[in-house]
């Protein structure tokens, strides 16, 4: 009973961090960089919530708001940090997101403190099958990942969007000269990315409403790690990876004796992982061309 | 003096305006007949003059070849033609109205499109997806990122029609069996005639072809000029290529350009060109 439990407690973690590793992963394979302030805009978007369950909006408009709210930061970002280095270093554009990281924790503790603060409103109780105690929230995450992997997969495969970002994911400089705007391409990514990172933050906040200026760090670095296990700019792998992860982590959290390694038993899967085959599960290998 | 002013600054902001409204300043027009002119085009890299001077006059429906020497600057020449590098010096019109300074994607819409030396195919994609890549941007076949999400009939109509346009296109080009393979297994041959297939989705008024028969047998380059010539005439086109083999540019184009350190040598007839004293010194020493 138990198991079950815990194999629906771990799916519904590994679709969150699939959803943050979507964004790291479609980033990656667009823009060919690594957004490192990923995780921070979850964190932007849970403080929004913050702000307006505190003013009794009602929660739904609240997330809503800051799927909004984040979508707009994550084109900024992109627009005012990453475009005028298009073309740069990949090592100057990597310091750059990291510099945009911090930049938005700095805002938060400037704004919020670095205190924790906690999140009300977004409790949605539990009910029970026999002797098996769920928590609506899991399950609503569970259908609301699951939702979005599909819709996500449906419009990168049938929409004229989805198949120009394959193309600028493949050849950047041939899609543009068959007439594709490279820009606005990477935008949308960046919209999507951040669209997912919001949703994700709400549906952390659903397992524990505590926020702080840190929030998405550790959310994010797992995510990025997920991206990377299951092949970073694969789609599905990232699915994988963030599922695999999630359910790694709820499991050896449930055993007493290895509870306190958790994060460093994910870790050690991704190093794992990554000796065994380097570019992850689904990640292209890439061909010396002679 | 006010007035001084906005006359002094009057355009200076227009680059930005330009970038924030994604809109370009209407292009300049002139009277041509041809369908690409150049006008002393050239780019410099540093100090290095790489092409100098180039004065190109294509009129519609000729297939116009471009030959040289290795490094003689002719893909740069294509470069500066479809955006990649903006010239330094000089403008090109095509059918009269100025391209100079537009962004690639800008260009391939006004009507130039290429075709690369070393094959660029979205190579995890099938045949005919490469193709409507190409198709999509096309104004009939505009549909709204809204009306794609929403699976709105109209987002139906124009994929199928995007379909039965690539299908045609394959066609023509003898792909159609291949239509649902991907672009990395075809042969080689195959994705050089799979790249035209895909400039022309662009619906272009000129295509660039860089170095099309690079590496084919005797065979299938008979055939691939018999195939740009079946573009010509069916697409109504006029092209312009890179080519090293002499008995495909003397056997196919109708004029041609000699290019050698960045400048033009001479111009004229294969024929005239070929036997021009300056390109057998360029080729072959004195």
């Amino acid at each position: 009973m138990n198991f079950i439990t815990n194999l629906i407690g771990g799916l519904s973690l590994g679709g969150i961090y699939a959803m943050i590793a979507l964004g790291y992963t479609m980033v990656y394979g667009i823009a060919k960089m690594l957004n490192f302030a990923h995780g921070d805009i979850i964190m932007v978007g849970g403080y929004t919530i913050l702000v307006f369950t505190a003013q009794s909006v009602h929660p739904l408009i609240a997330i809503a708001l800051a799927i909004v709210f984040c979508v707009g930061l994550g084109v900024v970002v992109e627009r005012v940090a990453y475009k005028p280095l298009r073309g740069a270093s990949p090592l100057a554009v990597l310091i750059t997101a990291i510099g945009v990281s911090y930049l938005l924790q700095s805002l938060a503790q400037m704004f919020f403190g670095s205190g924790t603060k906690m999140v009300t409103g977004l409790d949605l109780g539990s009910f029970n099958i026999g002797s098996l105690k769920i928590s609506v929230s899991t399950i609503v995450t569970l259908l609301s990942c699951i939702a979005v992997m599909v819709a996500l997969n449906l419009f990168v495969k049938y929409t004229k969007t989805g198949r120009a970002m394959i193309a600028v994911s493949e050849d950047k400089g041939a899609a543009q000269l068959m007439g594709i705007n490279v820009n606005l391409i990477i935008m949308i990514t960046f919209a999507i990315g951040s669209a997912l990172a919001a949703l994700a933050g709400t549906f952390y906040l659903m397992r524990s409403p505590s926020i702080y200026s840190t929030f998405g760090s550790l959310p994010g670095i797992k995510a990025f790690s997920a991206a990377v296990i299951g092949g970073i700019g694969s789609i599905p792998g990232a699915m994988l990876g963030g599922i695999l992860l999630g359910v790694v982590e709820v499991f050896a959290n449930s055993v007493s004796a290895i509870a306190p390694y958790t994060d460093a038993i994910e870790f050690a899967i991704l190093i794992i992982i990554l000796l065994v085959k380097p570019t992850g599960f689904l990640g292209k290998k890439r061909r010396e061309k002679v | 003096m006010a007035n001084k002013l906005t006359l002094t600054f009057k355009g200076a902001l227009d680059p930005i305006k330009a970038k924030l409204t994604g809109k370009t300043a209407p292009c300049k027009k002139i009277e041509s007949e041809y369908v690409l002119e150049t006008e002393n085009l050239g780019i410099t890299f540093g100090g290095l003059k790489a092409v100098q001077g180039v004065n190109l006059k294509i009129k519609k429906n000729e297939i116009y070849g471009l030959i040289g020497p290795n490094g003689a600057g002719k893909t740069t020449v294509f470069n500066l033609l479809t955006g990649v590098y903006i010239p330094t010096e000089g403008t090109f019109y095509l059918e009269g109205e100025e391209l100079k300074g537009l962004a690639q994607d800008k260009i391939n819409h006004k009507g130039i499109a290429r075709t690369f030396q070393n094959i660029r195919l979205f190579n995890n994609m099938t045949v005919v997806r490469n193709v409507m890549v190409g198709l999509q941007n096309q104004p009939e076949y505009k549909c709204t990122l809204f009306e794609s999400l929403f699976r709105l009939p109209r987002h139906f109509k124009v994929e199928k029609e995007m379909r039965k346009r690539a299908k045609e296109l394959l066609e023509i080009f003898g792909l159609l069996e291949e239509r649902n393979a991907l672009a990395c297994n075809l042969p080689y041959g195959k994705q050089r005639k799979l790249e035209i297939a895909r400039a022309l989705a662009t619906n272009p008024r000129l295509l660039l072809l860089d170095e099309p028969a690079a590496g084919m047998n005797p065979n299938e380059t008979a055939d691939l000029m018999d195939t740009i010539r079946l573009i010509r005439d069916k697409f109504d086109m006029t092209v312009l290529l890179i080519e090293h083999d002499l008995k495909f540019v003397s056997g196919l184009c109708d004029r041609i350009t000699v290019l050698n350190f960045g400048t033009a040598l001479t111009e004229g007839t294969a024929q005239d060109a070929l036997n021009h004293p300056d390109v057998i010194k360029a080729y072959i020493g004195n």
